[in-house]
């Protein structure tokens, strides 16, 4: 077998396209799962048993099960229950709700992290909970939660993959359709590789670059 | 007679089934330096974490110039816990200075002593920062206003908690174990603060094996151990003629070790 690049310069648009597709939904579903993780880990923390119990119960079973089925589940099992989302808002959902999942675990891990001692000093001098949180355990936790949290991104960029299986015009799906089309199995395949590479690639510096930035500014010296 | 600072009566405190506080009364008298003494795990901390509301007692009454903290006993005498923000405006009166200084690391000094002044008492950035300089200088480190707690010493840190404490113009200060964490060589410059406070007559509640200290700037001395509160009284009555045999027991290990240090 020959590698063609003409296989690839010929569908560039498309291509291009499904590259869209895939950071679109992959930064959503990062805002979504950030942000709704970190409202589950600080609702386990400060909400008591009740709250702390089925929420941490849901983060094992979305743990705990592979992607491929939750997202089969959703879309093939929704209509029952009566939630039918098209490809494309229930890949959505499920990216974030399986990021969420996770980020929820990196942020238990950060406030776990804080000591204890500087929750204390804001509370004798008067800081109530909310106070707290905005403005000793985020920022002190920034810098602690910012490796794993790269790192989720990372493997949510290649899970966003799978959502090619209910047909979310992403990059896997657009590129294997070019790959069927062509006959050119190879060149998509390995296209897809190098794609995804790259953007876990920039991704990983920009990490490192924040991670540079926060500690420079924050905790100079330490 | 003047209302004590502080008025603790029959205090309890229990971990689970572990009692480490028992059937505790003590008085803080107004303007005077109050030290804690005791062997470690006879419960001076605990007793001192209590009066700053970071424990809650399981029993008993703590007042706060005259306010109730925490807890009240209604009409009926059952103890009832006070609404949050009465507990915060009577713990407001209090400033905590801790073992381990606590800074926050994501702050200077100057961002940790306006911090409460800003976030809490919601005073204007620039008004903050003149009167977090103020305590800063009061505690001789007007010159590291801009640094970060990793770029300051022990010492300098503890110095930097007591005037993020002052900041707030609290009525009592409390210390626990406050040179425990510091090189000997910089345990001075945090008593020496410490004694600046207690010549101001600031009320002070000192949990400290600095016995030197409590010798010297302690105007009353309390002596736990194992939970009670064996003893209480001037400094003459604990250290010149200590009547009560563990008192005695407990003060003879300092002793032997300054003597075995001079031989």
């Amino acid at each position: 077998m020959i590698f063609d690049p003409n296989v690839i310069l010929n569908h560039l648009p498309e291509i291009i396209s499904g590259i869209g597709v895939t950071l679109a939904l992959w930064i959503a579903g990062m805002a979504v799962g950030v942000a709704l993780g970190f409202v589950v880990a600080t609702a386990r923390r400060y909400g008591g048993r009740v709250i702390d119990w089925p929420l941490g119960l849901a983060v094992e079973v979305l743990r705990g099960t592979p992607f491929l089925i939750q997202i089969f589940l959703a879309y093939y099992g929704g209509p029952f229950i009566g939630i039918s989302l098209d490809p494309v808002p229930c890949g959505l959902m499920c990216l974030s709700i399986y990021a969420a999942a996770y980020y929820s675990e990196v942020f238990r891990a950060g406030y776990g992290a804080v000591p204890h001692g500087h929750v204390e000093a804001g509370e004798c001098l008067g800081l109530n909970r909310f106070q707290i949180i905005r403005r000793i355990l985020l920022p002190e936790m920034a810098l602690i939660v910012l490796p794993p949290s790269v790192n989720l991104a990372v493997i949510l960029l290649k899970e966003s993959a799978v959502l090619s299986i209910i047909t979310v015009p992403e990059l896997t799906t657009t590129v294997s359709a070019i790959g069927s089309q062509e006959y050119a199995f190879l060149e998509a395949i390995f296209l897809l590789a190098v794609i995804y590479w790259v953007i876990v690639e920039a991704a990983a510096r920009l990490g490192r670059l924040a991670e540079t930035r926060l500690s420079t500014f924050r905790f100079a010296a330490s | 007679m003047t209302l004590p600072a502080i008025s603790v009566s029959k205090l309890v405190k229990r971990f689970g089934t572990t009692t480490v506080l028992q059937d505790i009364d003590l008085e803080i008298p107004e303007g005077k330096v109050s030290c804690l003494i005791g062997p470690s795990g006879s419960g001076k901390s605990t007793l001192l974490r209590c009066l700053a509301f970071l424990e809650e007692a399981s029993e008993g009454m703590i007042t706060v110039n005259g306010e109730a903290l925490g807890f009240f006993e209604n009409a009926k005498g059952v103890r009832e816990r006070l609404p949050a923000g009465q507990i915060r405006s009577v713990r407001a009166q209090i400033g905590m200075v801790f073992q381990q200084f606590n800074l926050w690391p994501h702050m200077t000094a100057l961002g940790n002593v306006s911090e409460a002044l800003k976030t809490v008492h919601k005073v204007a950035k620039t008004e903050a920062e003149d009167r977090a300089m103020i305590q800063l200088r009061k505690v001789g480190l007007e010159n590291r206003a801009g640094h970060y707690p990793s770029q300051l010493s022990g010492g300098q840190q503890q110095r930097v908690a007591i005037a993020r404490a002052l900041a707030l113009s609290p009525k009592i200060m409390l210390f626990d174990e406050p040179t425990s964490a510091l090189d000997p060589e910089l345990t001075g410059e945090v008593l020496n603060v410490m004694r600046d406070l207690a010549v101001e007559g600031m009320t002070m509640v000192v949990v400290s094996h600095e016995i030197g200290f409590a010798a010297t700037v302690g105007q009353q001395i309390s002596f736990l151990d194992q939970g009670r509160l064996l003893f209480t009284g001037a400094p003459s009555d604990v250290f010149a003629k200590p009547r009560h045999p563990r008192l005695e027991q407990f003060l003879d290990t300092y002793l032997d070790r300054g003597a075995s240090m001079l031989a």
